[in-house]
């Protein structure tokens, strides 16, 4: 959380607009929680509480009908309740690693995406969380997911990846929680203290638990943030590895295979950040943040869109070798009846808009342009929910006996019901802009040219010590001197 | 720690000087500041800003935190927790076979193991920070300054509390002029403050 300072040699340039001080950034941030919610937000949010609506009514008919009134059938006993519930993981990724990884590899951009990447992340796992709780189709044996004996004394088994995912998704959930109310604490100090309303004091106050912005405080907050980013990195690689084992450890043609992990981390890492584009261009334009979310920005995004894109299009390729490599038949079958098959047309989606899509960004200008990346970005999602619809359904209407092959078809309730948790999503999310700050506010600061303490607003700072400082960081083990 | 407020008898008995507080606009002025304060061996005294300013850990002669050893012991704890649960639960209450690995095979359950101790270390860097920071507490005297509101905004503060030692409302204050504040602030309280680190 250092200032940052730009190396002219490689190209970089400040990392917010000039003219940006520290008011200005409050100022903006905060400013969107306290004026009345523009038009747009009213519309946004009552469509999406009617979908909330949609999806309770779902729900309930679900609870009380019990899953037969889904597609799922012998022989596809999964069907768009898992598809869904890996795609809204999938979508959780992103927050994570724009907030840990990026942290940890320094890259100071992240500061204006983090915050509102991370409520996304909770909001994504939220609506992934739901799925596994209603699919057992019983709501109130749902305990057999948690590590409780059942009626008859029986443990779950230990050996599972369905168990393993329980502890996965739930720490994965767990952890992006307290890692973002963590980053909220002193912006919420910022809110309380710009607030004149008696309610606004109280509420914000509580939250920003006693926030004096004390450099004693600062230490060992930011040790602890530097710790959490260091615990995110390996978790959130491993929630989508494990994920990858409920389809990897089975004996499943096309789901059996190694390259599962990675391949399903570089796919999560992909669909959430086109779901954080997305977003943010929605955001960033309502609410007149571009000088905080800069082009650059989004061209970095862009960029690593790219980056995972292309590996998910070499796991692609991959698990096509490996299939004829393997020389067994069932597996051979699999792929080839993927791409040529009965679902063919949501193989081809998948590819034409994981693979094909993302390659526009190698042209400068098309990654440079907000139209461009705003149609690519909602793509991506189409094609990465296509994705694991392609795994599920492919592997599971056909596999070794051609007797009790079949095919999968959605009824409306799952329609409705994904629908639904859409409605989640957008309501929380639509909270979260309205209330909270949806820019680190305090992060942000850390990185203006001003936070720097060699900072000579007289033009001559880099020329000594400062470019020294600039390595190190805030969170450097600092003994005393 | 209030037998340490040695100023009392120079105030009005109703009222008492808790802490001086002196505000700076620019990083570099709080951080000579602090480097100030921290040579004239104060020891309860702080800054406040509104992010965390390189060097002011150094500046302010801070030690290390000690938040590592917290998650150090809550990840061990949440690793034994792990291998237990899988050990009482398949091993020793109800055995289970499956897929021919013998009831308590380890590897078996590394996922498990894995994400406990991530979990449980995670509960310690953030439970350990809110107490090593003793936070929540929302009853600071430092919010009696109307001023200390651009603390979270774009002023840096340095604050030095009257149960200080070295603390003399004379001398300290003239101390805090002598580092170029914008401000100094006296914040007075009727009950005596006790010292918050």
């Amino acid at each position: 959380m250092s200032y940052f300072q730009p190396i002219p040699e490689l190209g970089e340039g400040p990392l917010v607009a000039e003219g940006t001080n520290f008011k200005v950034v409050t100022e903006t941030v905060s400013r969107v929680t306290e004026r009345k919610a523009p038009r747009g937000w009213w519309i946004c949010f009552l469509i999406a509480l009617s979908l909330v609506g949609v999806f309770t009514m779902t729900i309930g008919y679900l609870f009380w009908k019990g899953i037969g009134i889904w597609g799922n059938n012998s022989p596809c006993y999964w069907g768009w309740d898992i598809t869904n519930f890996v795609w809204w993981v999938g979508i959780g990724h992103a927050g994570t690693l724009i907030s840990a990884v990026l942290f940890i590899f320094r890259q100071r951009w992240r500061t204006a995406i983090n915050r509102f990447a991370e409520a996304m992340t909770i909001f994504a796992v939220i609506c992934a969380l739901i799925f596994p709780g209603i699919h057992v189709g019983r709501p109130w044996v749902a305990y057999y997911m948690f590590p409780l004996p059942n009626q008859m004394g029986v443990w779950p088994n230990f050996k599972s990846p369905l168990l393993w995912d329980l502890f996965a998704v739930g720490t994965y959930f767990t952890v992006s929680l307290m890692f973002w109310l963590v980053g909220l604490i002193p912006d919420f100090a910022t809110l309380r203290d710009r607030s004149t309303g008696r309610i606004r004091q109280m509420v914000y106050g509580v939250l920003a638990l006693g926030w004096r912005g004390s450099n004693r405080h600062w230490k060992n907050y930011e040790r602890a943030y530097l710790i959490l980013a260091g615990l995110s990195t390996p978790l959130v690689l491993s929630v989508h590895s494990v994920v990858s084992f409920d389809f990897a450890t089975s004996v499943e043609p096309g789901w059996h295979t190694t390259i599962f992990p990675p391949y399903f981390v570089a796919g999560a890492v992909f669909s959430g950040f086109a779901m954080v584009m997305t977003l943010l261009l929605i955001a960033r334009t309502v609410f007149k943040m571009n000088h905080l979310v800069q082009m650059r920005h989004l061209e970095l995004m862009n960029k690593i869109m790219l980056v995972t894109g292309s590996l998910v299009g070499y796991a692609y390729a991959m698990e096509f070798f490996t299939a004829w490599y393997s020389g067994s038949e069932y597996e051979m079958y699999v792929f080839i009846n993927r791409a040529t098959g009965p679902y063919a047309w949501a193989y081809w989606t998948m590819i034409s808009c994981n693979v094909i899509c993302p390659q526009l960004f190698w042209s400068r200008k098309l990654r440079r342009s907000i139209p461009v990346m705003f149609v690519v970005s909602i793509l991506i999602n189409i094609g990465m929910w296509f994705e694991r619809f392609v795994i599920i359904a492919t592997s599971l209407h056909r596999d070794y006996i051609p007797s009790s092959w079949g095919y999968f078809s959605p009824t409306v309730f799952d329609i409705c019901t994904y629908l639904g948790t859409f409605g989640i999503f957008f309501t929380l999310f639509l909270l979260f802009i309205r209330w909270a700050p949806m820019i680190a506010i305090a992060e942000v600061k850390g990185i203006l040219p001003e936070a720097d303490p060699h900072y000579d607003p007289h033009g001559s700072h880099g020329a000594h010590g400062s470019r020294e400082g600039s390595h190190g960081y805030a969170l450097e083990p600092q003994g005393a001197e | 720690m209030s037998s340490s407020m040695h100023p009392r008898s120079e105030r009005p008995a109703t009222r008492q000087p808790v802490l001086l507080l002196a505000e700076y606009s620019t990083t570099s002025h709080v951080v000579h500041a602090a480097e100030k304060v921290r040579d004239a061996g104060y020891s309860h005294w702080d800054t406040h800003t509104p992010f965390p300013i390189h060097g002011m850990d150094s500046a302010m002669g801070l030690k290390d935190s000690r938040i590592g050893w917290i998650v150090l012991v809550m990840g061990v704890l949440g690793l034994a927790t792990g291998l237990s649960m899988y050990l009482y639960m398949n091993e020793f209450n109800y055995p289970i076979v499956v897929g021919g690995k013998p009831p308590g095979a380890l590897p078996a359950a590394v996922p498990v193991y894995f994400e406990l101790t991530v979990l449980f270390s995670a509960f310690g860097a953030v439970f350990g920070m809110l107490h090593l920071n003793r936070l929540p507490r929302h009853n600071h005297p430092i919010f009696e300054s109307d001023r200390f509101r651009a603390a979270s905004d774009d002023k840096f503060f340095v604050s030095i509390e009257a149960c200080d030692p070295k603390f003399n409302l004379e001398s300290t204050r003239n101390l805090l002029e002598s580092t170029h504040p914008s401000a100094v602030e006296l914040i007075e309280e009727k009950e005596a403050h006790s010292c918050s680190h």
